[in-house]
């Protein structure tokens, strides 16, 4: 307790370090979480946007839902709700459009985003107020115990799918794409790096971000991700997105993807008289080649990592304070007692 | 009922109209523009508007029948009325399903011209188009003037440069102008109104302006020809001041910008349509340039959740729903009694269960807004008695919910959301501020730290440096806030939310007793129902009755002198538009052997009907020996002739 209490004696100066926005409490999660990669990497993340946009500890706000992740803001010393069932994105855009000054960032996962929250997930996204959402992605529900989720994989055996999955998954990114999401990225756990670049962009974005994070259950769904994650294959079967540079992968950059009749292909430079200069190069802005590329998945491609698309468009926390800045000048400040006068009449004393 | 001495003009002391057609008649029109005649001629008032449930439901039938009610009178008005004194029917649908709920020897009016065959098929009235009844036979019971409005209106408007179907639609300003005429209405209001809101439409503006000018003439020609006369009205005694009439849906939108300016915080409206609250949506959204925020949120669930995260940013969280949206926003609430955050919600009660009848009135919410969520819940009930009250509800709530960090819920209902009275305007700058204290010292926080009399935690809002905390719903230690499954906790917490409401009593004020001194039988109501409780007790006492009445505005916690009020009377009598939840909570909680009296049609209760009540109770009071005298009620005696009459007598 003694620890608490004088962490939470403000700090002037901004110039944190990770530990500094470490809250003192003891993670729960399982030994050998992915979850704890991801708070590393948000702590790094936050440390490194609070010295670039001069965003003070106290002014990052952390919401979430309910599930392994949503026990993420316990562990930030910032501002934190830990929310109800798929409810974080609406709870998150009551913070950002009471105080928009404030950073405000959401946790959830893949059961409590897409299944009992998908609407609200939806609808934060196509209005593109400024939240940041961090969806952990392990395919299924750990807290519970095992259950399968929207996106766990067809076939995918689980506690509650004893003779496999029987639906087709979710595909987050698609999702987001098909609401407009002016920010959209995947990331994997287990690549702090990456990971922690992407959640700074993520920060810096004006508007709804996304970020698919791949973050592996040890306990019910471990592995889900080695296939193309595992570090001995990643560089052969993930595509690391870059802004204006060519579709390259490989551990020689010697393979990339060129878009033909409007579908992806693989292609080796130097066969078949492909050239560098051939591969598609990417363009975050354009929504076709996002979608395109939202489409390519491993095994049939190499999964696509980072930031998929990321476009400038106005908030809707910037709308509304503007419409009601411009209600102001069309109808000049409001005034009540004119307001209620209105349609008055007076009795006079007799 | 007295004759005036000035000549034929006769006094009534207050009477009700009905004003009903299609609902593409303009009916809600000129119903308001008759309230406000009537509100500048100076009477009380009060009205109902009828709304169908089909947004155009085909024309001519009976469930597209629109309504509008107001009763008004020299004296103080409750209640819309019970059965009209007089009704206007602009087809035979809306005849057809008013003729049971007028007065006999009401006057009726009706446009004849549209009671042809085809519309009494479109109003499927098969006795009259299989010939087993016409409709002098059907009407003879009342006063009838049959008047060709379609042929009135053509011919008045015979200048006016418009195709014929839209003179057609300025029908309801003649039917107005005629009404007009017969309560000696002033139309200088209505014609201020057509040139205000018709001003862009020229031509329409000069057509509504003849046909309401027209019927008012036509009044006039009446009178010679059938030595009909006008009926007066005397005007009612207002305190002097300044009135408006006001809706409770418009009265929570003012009270939500009133609670802006006194509490100085930010305050976010957030809600998802929903009838019967939908327009404190509107009317907040358009009060932008007040600096309000209103948001249409994707569903209830987001709205209450959107409401909850404003409140930990240090705004004021408010939604507005029904009983549906309740359900949903159930969870919501619960978090909000976790955090202990302020919170607002609003439930304009309608007929249930599930989707009910949404157009419908009922009080069958107050079990659900004090019981229904999971775990021990406990937070504010307040439940305003009249359109007017909503708006100081609302900004008595925001100084519980801001001072006891509770979420409130207010219990209001469809008949007052909808219906007005006139309304005395407040002075805004009387209204105390609310007080908000911010806690600013990071020296000395912790989240769950309580003010020990209110026993609130503080607030403290995310940009305060140093107050950085993580609130949630999972169960939280003492004064430190960290997530706790220890039982004694627990057990503690439980304890201490419950205790925090319970204190709400010193901020409440005390039930007032009407009518106490020797009254035996006491009649217990809550919310809606004052206007109608009040007016039948008033006249039981005028009889001689030993009836009191009390009502309950605040649910949760109830006033702390109710139960030795409840002591005081050999019996309770509990009305409500339910089957007798406040009956279960009053005799659950005080052993109170009370007697419900209760009814679910999705209509108000009438005056006549609670009177009967009362009649019947006091009986059984009496031959149980329970009275102290004798009061002498022979049954079935009780008429509703002292007042008002019909309007038939009217006639010379």
């Amino acid at each position: 307790m003694q620890q608490l209490e004088e962490k939470n004696i403000s700090q002037v100066v901004i110039n944190y370090t990770p530990k500094d926005f470490d809250s003192g409490e003891e993670p729960r999660w399982c030994p050998g979480c992915g979850d704890y990669a991801i708070l590393n990497a948000v702590r790094s993340a936050f440390a490194e946007l609070s010295k670039e946009l001069g965003i003070p500890k106290e002014k990052f706000v952390i919401v979430s839902g309910i599930g392994c992740s949503s026990r993420f803001p316990y562990y930030m010393n910032t501002y934190g709700m830990h929310g109800i069932h798929g409810r974080a994105p609406a709870i998150a855009t009551g913070v950002k459009v009471a105080n928009p000054d404030l950073s405000v960032w959401v946790v959830t996962g893949d059961g409590d985003g897409l299944a009992i929250g998908g609407n609200h997930l939806i609808h934060a996204m196509r209005r593109n107020i400024d939240i940041k959402i961090l969806l952990f992605d392990n395919r299924i529900y750990g807290l519970t115990k095992g259950q399968y989720s929207p996106t766990s994989v067809m076939g995918q055996i689980t506690k509650s799918s004893p003779y496999g999955v029987i639906e087709r998954p979710v595909d987050p990114v698609m999702l987001a794409l098909s609401q407009g999401t002016t920010f959209i990225a995947r990331a994997i756990d287990r690549d702090i790096k990456r990971l922690t670049e992407i959640i700074i962009e993520a920060g810096k974005h004006k508007g709804t971000a996304f970020i698919q994070i791949y973050q592996n259950c040890v306990v019910f769904n471990d592995k889900a991700f080695d296939d193309f994650a595992g570090k001995e294959v990643r560089s052969e079967r993930v595509i690391e997105l870059k802004h204006g540079k060519p579709l390259l992968f490989g551990k020689n950059l010697d393979k990339g993807i060129i878009i033909e009749n409007g579908r992806p292909k693989v292609v080796k430079i130097g066969e078949n008289g492909i050239t560098e200069d051939k591969i598609t190069v990417y363009d975050e802005t354009d929504f076709y080649l996002n979608f395109v590329i939202a489409t390519m998945h491993y095994p049939d491609f190499p999964e696509p990592i980072g930031i998929i698309r990321r476009v400038k468009v106005p908030t809707f926390e910037e709308l509304l304070y503007n419409q009601i800045e411009h209600a102001k000048k069309l109808k000049g400040e409001g005034n009540l007692q004119k307001l209620i006068d209105k349609n008055s009449w007076e009795i006079l004393p007799s | 009922m007295e004759e005036s001495e000035l000549g034929r003009k006769r006094k009534l002391e207050k009477v009700t109209v009905k004003f009903a057609g299609d609902s593409g008649d303009g009916i809600q029109l000129i119903g308001s523009q008759f309230t406000v005649s009537t509100a500048i001629y100076g009477n009380d008032f009060a009205i109902f508007p009828e709304f169908p449930a089909e947004i155009r439901a085909p024309a001519g039938t009976t469930y597209g029948v629109s309504a509008f009610q107001i009763q008004f009178g020299a004296i103080d008005i409750m209640t819309p009325g019970d059965e009209p004194d007089a009704l206007v029917a602009f087809n035979p649908a809306a005849l057809k399903v008013n003729l049971n709920l007028i007065k006999p020897g009401a006057l009726v009016i009706l446009n004849i011209d549209e009671f042809d065959e085809i519309n009494f098929k479109k109003a499927e009235w098969n006795s009259i188009i299989k010939g087993e009844e016409n409709l002098d036979e059907i009407l003879s019971k009342y006063e009838v003037i049959k008047v060709q409005m379609n042929k009135l209106v053509i011919d008045a408007l015979k200048d006016v440069n418009l195709p014929h179907k839209e003179k057609l639609r300025s029908r309801n300003f003649f039917a107005l102008g005629l009404v007009c005429w017969i309560f000696m209405r002033p139309l200088e209001p209505i014609l201020k109104f057509i040139k205000e809101n018709f001003g862009k439409k020229p031509e329409i503006a000069k057509a509504n302006e003849l046909a309401l000018k027209a019927g008012y003439n036509y009044g006039e020609t009446l009178e010679i020809k059938h030595k009909f006369v006008k009926i007066e009205i005397p005007k009612y005694k207002f305190e002097p001041g300044k009135y408006r009439y006001v809706s409770g849906n418009e009265a929570f939108a003012l009270g939500i910008l009133a609670i802006k300016e006194k509490a100085k915080i930010p305050v976010v409206f957030a809600s998802y349509p929903i009838t019967p609250a939908s327009d404190i949506l509107h009317y907040l959204e358009s009060y932008r340039n007040f600096g309000i925020i209103a948001l249409q949120m994707e569903d209830e669930i987001s709205a209450v959740n959107t409401a909850i995260g404003a409140s930990f940013a240090g705004a004021l969280g408010i939604t507005a729903t029904s009983g549906p949206g309740l359900s949903l926003k159930s969870e919501g609430i619960n978090l909000a009694v976790m955090t202990e955050l302020p919170l607002i919600v609003i439930d304009n009660q309608r007929s249930g269960p599930s989707t009910g009848m949404p157009t419908k009135t009922e009080q069958t919410d107050l079990l659900f807004a004090l019981f229904g969520r999971h775990g021990e819940s406990p937070l504010i009930v307040i439940a305003p008695i009249s359109a007017g009250d909503c708006f100081y509800s609302i900004i008595e709530a925001a100084k519980l919910s801001i001072k006891y960090m509770t979420p409130v819920i207010i219990l209001s209902e469809l008949y007052i959301a909808m219906g007005s009275e006139p309304w005395k305007i407040p002075d805004i700058n009387k209204i105390p501020d609310i007080e908000v204290k911010f806690w600013k010292d990071g020296s000395k926080f912790y989240p769950y730290s309580r003010d020990e009399n209110t026993l609130a935690r503080p607030w403290a809002k995310p940009g305060t440096p140093g107050l950085e905390h993580r609130i949630g719903g999972l169960e939280k230690s003492h004064i430190y806030g960290r997530v706790s499954y220890d039982p004694q906790n627990h057990d503690f917490m439980v304890k201490l939310r419950a205790e925090k409401i319970r204190r709400v009593q010193t901020d409440i004020p005390d039930v007032e007793v009407y009518g106490e001194e020797d009254a035996e039988l006491l009649v217990l109501g809550w919310g809606s129902t004052f206007g109608h409780i009040r007016a039948v007790v008033e006249r039981a006492r005028e009889k001689g009755w030993p009836v009191a009445h009390a009502h309950l505005k605040y649910i949760n916690p109830l006033p702390k002198n109710l139960p030795d009020i409840l002591k005081k009377f050999k019996r309770v009598l509990i009305p409500e538009l339910n089957l007798g939840q406040l009956l279960l909570l009053i005799r659950g909680k005080f052993l109170v052997d009370a007697v419900g009296f209760n009814k679910v049609t999705g209509t108000p209760f009438k005056e006549s009907e609670l009177m009967m009540a009362v009649e019947k109770e006091l009986m059984n009071m009496e031959k149980e020996g329970k009275l102290s005298k004798p009061i002498h009620i022979q049954e079935g005696r009780f008429e509703e002739k002292e007042k008002g009459g019909a309007v038939k007598h009217a006639t010379a």
